[in-house]
């Protein structure tokens, strides 16, 4: 008995030992991730398949919720720390703590090929660096509930009609059909900025340095504030909060209370889950301003963490998740526009019957040619935050009709002035 | 039993080793500093470093997290805060926000405070009364002040939005809905009220142990006297209960003063800057979003701890004057 008892505890002790030391080999790579629709789940699916096939690492997703990552991040990374790679959205202003993938990746001439075109916005200025890619492009842009078009008896504005040819025709919509939100724009700098560059904003002075409130800027946010006031747009979104506080109305749209709604070519595949046959929705091209008709262009990027301690395994992550095959299964299933040059090339099947989710994809596409060279400036400028966040915040507060227009320019001037003064030092 | 308390005496022994060490090495006087050193320690560590950390960074400017890394403006923080051509129009102010949130909050103070010591005062008389099911009542009042501000937030939030249940009931009424969250003032009185709702029974309870403790006598002989409701009341209630009123108007004050998440959580602060208080002014300046600014926060939280220590002190000021009173009695 007693040999018994010594041999089972050895053949114990060693299993732990041995269990101890398998553990200890498996290399955690940690992603900070946020999700606007399926994508969360897609990716969990493609990092369990490398798990398996790879029993030296252990890729762990950790899901957050969009606006706790843009809190938290970037406190966490300018105290050296954070997650070994993150699904990062203000990409300018983060590059300089990310981490160069160039001597690490297996074929840095993939990358370079593939996605050369997006590099620049994902590092800092002045160096070559590979520093991750985008897991998405997106396309700002408005969708309308079709439905309530046929119900009114509306005609669609054609594919160069204005914003204001829109907003009339919307506000006819909403009347004849009771909706209570005729147009929404998202709460948000960045889905305004490309309405006011087709009135011909600039953003930018002749000396590189912000101007916002120009004339092209003012003619919108004229018109942003006179559609609050006459009903075309709710006060539920952009006076109903403060500050630079994002608003969505994406439920709202997915409840059918929605005539138009601005946001981008994000929501698709939430749109596509959640409205199903409720209602006929489609994704119609930028509406004009005086000057152009341009989108802003976005998108997230997944990027490694340059205070990561395995570098090599984030490399080989970096390497498996934007290998062809594994990237062409994300975008097909997350329904996202491609920021893979090869894949964009070779064209997509993207994984859905829903005809009109095929139609919104083919829509934002061919809105990608028409985006003004100022929206890529501005999309890039690295303390766009800073800009945006006064341009939300003072507007709101004109929307609420608590700052005069012209109180409210000078105010956005002052803002961005300070952050600047205050980021310079 | 002398055996059974053995182990007893032994350990109190067994205690007595280190103790007597420190009696030796420290002295009598040195006991109470060695017994405090543990708390003290951790208030230090979580307390007064933060405030020293904080003092700096009000003193500091730039984008570096670390205080190393932070370049030293001397006042330009507070001077840029108190900036103003007047205090009483926060549009005249540089930072007008920092402004429009110190209006809100002065008058979030008063007007809720004042609602706050009526509604608690109302609701302890009534608790105190031999009514029917009076532990259950005592229990309905006090639950609110157990949920998190967060959840009493979205609750109310889920009521009032345009489309909410207030609302449905309205229409179902037939009056036509009320944009009760867009609206400046309908989103205040909101704001006021739901922050009574939730912190009601905490004040009452505190009035209610108040109530409890004016000697019964006192109300007999006015009974035998036959002095009628009212007057027992405002000669008798009111003034034996005056001390806790105060320091229920005091705890109410400072919590006003800081009033943020619920609000928050409600009406992020607006229409426009309707809602909008100094808490929040702090946190979208330091905290929210990627243009931190932590130098103002800092100088703004300062500005806003001189209001608390002032009502802190107040506190205490009529803690020690209630008790000299009771001293009297």
């Amino acid at each position: 008995m007693k040999q018994f008892m010594t041999a089972a505890a050895v053949t114990l002790t060693a299993a732990t030992f041995a269990t101890g030391a398998w553990a200890q080999a498996k290399t955690d790579v940690r992603i900070m991730w946020y999700s606007d629709g399926v994508e969360g789940q897609v990716i969990r699916e493609l990092a369990g398949r490398f798990n398996q096939a790879n029993p030296d690492i252990n890729i762990v997703i950790d899901e957050i919720a969009f606006p706790a990552l843009v809190q938290t991040l970037p406190v966490q990374l300018a105290s050296g720390q954070g997650p070994d790679i993150a699904r990062v959205v203000d990409l300018p202003g983060l590059a300089p703590h990310f981490l160069d993938l160039r001597p690490l990746v297996k074929d840095p001439a993939y990358w370079d090929a593939n996605f050369g075109a997006f590099l620049p916005v994902m590092r800092p200025a002045g160096s070559n660096a590979i520093t991750g890619y985008m897991t998405q492009v997106t396309v700002t842009g408005p969708f309308i509930n079709k439905t309530l078009f046929e119900q009114a008896k509306v005609p669609l504005p054609g594919p160069k009609a204005t914003w204001d040819e829109w907003a009339a025709a919307v506000k006819k919509v909403a009347d004849a059909t009771k909706t209570p939100i005729p147009l929404a724009i998202d709460r948000s700098g960045h889905r305004v900025a490309g309405p006011m560059i087709s009135y011909g904003a600039k953003w930018f002075g002749a000396d590189g340095r912000p101007a916002v409130t120009d004339e092209g800027f003012r003619k919108m946010a004229k018109r942003l504030v006179d559609w609050h006031n006459d009903g075309t747009m709710s006060k539920s979104l952009w006076g109903s909060v403060s500050g630079r506080t994002y608003r969505g109305a994406n439920e709202e749209f997915n409840n059918g209370q929605v005539v138009m709604y601005m946001s981008g070519s994000w929501q698709i595949g939430q749109f596509a889950t959640q409205i199903k046959d409720a209602f006929d929705w489609v994704a119609v091209p930028t509406p004009c301003g005086d000057v152009t008709c341009s989108p802003m262009p976005g998108g997230a990027g997944l990027v490694a963490i340059k205070y990561t301690k395995n570098p090599q395994q984030v490399a080989r992550v970096m390497d498996y998740l934007a290998s062809e095959p594994v990237l062409r299964e994300f975008y097909e299933r997350t329904l996202f526009l491609p920021a893979h040059k090869g894949i964009a090339e070779k064209g997509l099947n993207f994984r859905t019957d829903v005809q009109h989710v095929k139609d919104a994809l083919s829509t934002f596409a061919a809105q990608v040619p028409t985006i003004s060279p100022d929206a890529f400036r501005i999309n890039s400028y690295p303390l766009q935050t800073q800009v945006f966040g006064a341009v939300i915040t003072r507007l709101g507060q004109a929307v609420a009709g608590e700052l005069p227009l012209e109180q409210a320019y000078a105010r956005i001037d002052e803002d961005i002035a300070n952050a600047l003064k205050e980021a310079g030092r | 039993m002398h055996l059974l308390l053995a182990p007893v005496r032994w350990l109190m022994h067994l205690i007595g080793v280190p103790l007597g060490w420190v009696q030796r090495t420290f002295g009598m006087g040195g006991m109470a500093a060695v017994f405090l050193a543990p708390n003290l320690l951790v208030f230090s560590v979580f307390i007064v470093f933060p405030i020293g950390v904080n003092v700096w960074y009000s003193f500091t400017g730039g984008a570096a997290l670390f205080p190393a890394g932070r370049v030293f403006v001397g006042t330009e923080q507070y001077d840029l805060l108190l900036a103003c051509d007047s205090y009483l129009d926060p549009f005249s102010c540089r930072q007008d926000r920092f402004w429009k949130g110190v209006h809100n909050t002065a008058f979030f103070v008063v007007a809720q405070v004042a609602a706050m010591v009526a509604a608690a005062l109302i609701t302890a008389l009534v608790l105190n009364r031999e009514i029917r099911g009076r532990g259950f009542w005592r229990a309905v009042f006090f639950f609110p002040v157990l949920l998190s501000p967060v959840v009493v937030g979205l609750m109310w939030k889920w009521i009032l939005l345009r489309d909410g249940a207030l609302n449905a009931l309205l229409v179902s009424l037939g009056y036509q809905r009320i944009e009760f969250l867009t609206d400046p003032q309908w989103a205040m009185f909101w704001v006021i009220f739901v922050s009574v709702w939730a912190h009601l029974g905490f004040y009452a309870l505190i009035l209610l142990a108040g109530l409890q403790a004016i000697p019964h006598d006192v109300y007999e002989a006015a009974k035998m006297d036959g002095t009628p409701a009212m007057r027992v009341f405002w000669r008798i209630t009111l003034p034996l209960l005056w001390p806790t009123m105060l320091v229920v108007l005091v705890l109410a004050s400072i919590r006003a003063v800081q009033v943020f998440d619920d609000a928050y959580v409600l009406t992020g602060g607006g229409p426009g800057t309707a809602t909008f208080f100094i808490v929040q002014y702090i946190y979208e300046t330091g905290f929210a979003g990627a243009a931190r600014n932590l130098g103002l926060a800092a100088a703004a939280s300062m500005l806003m701890a001189l209001v608390l220590v002032v009502l802190t002190l107040a506190q205490l000021g009529i803690t020690a004057w209630r008790d000299r009173q009771e001293g009297k009695r």
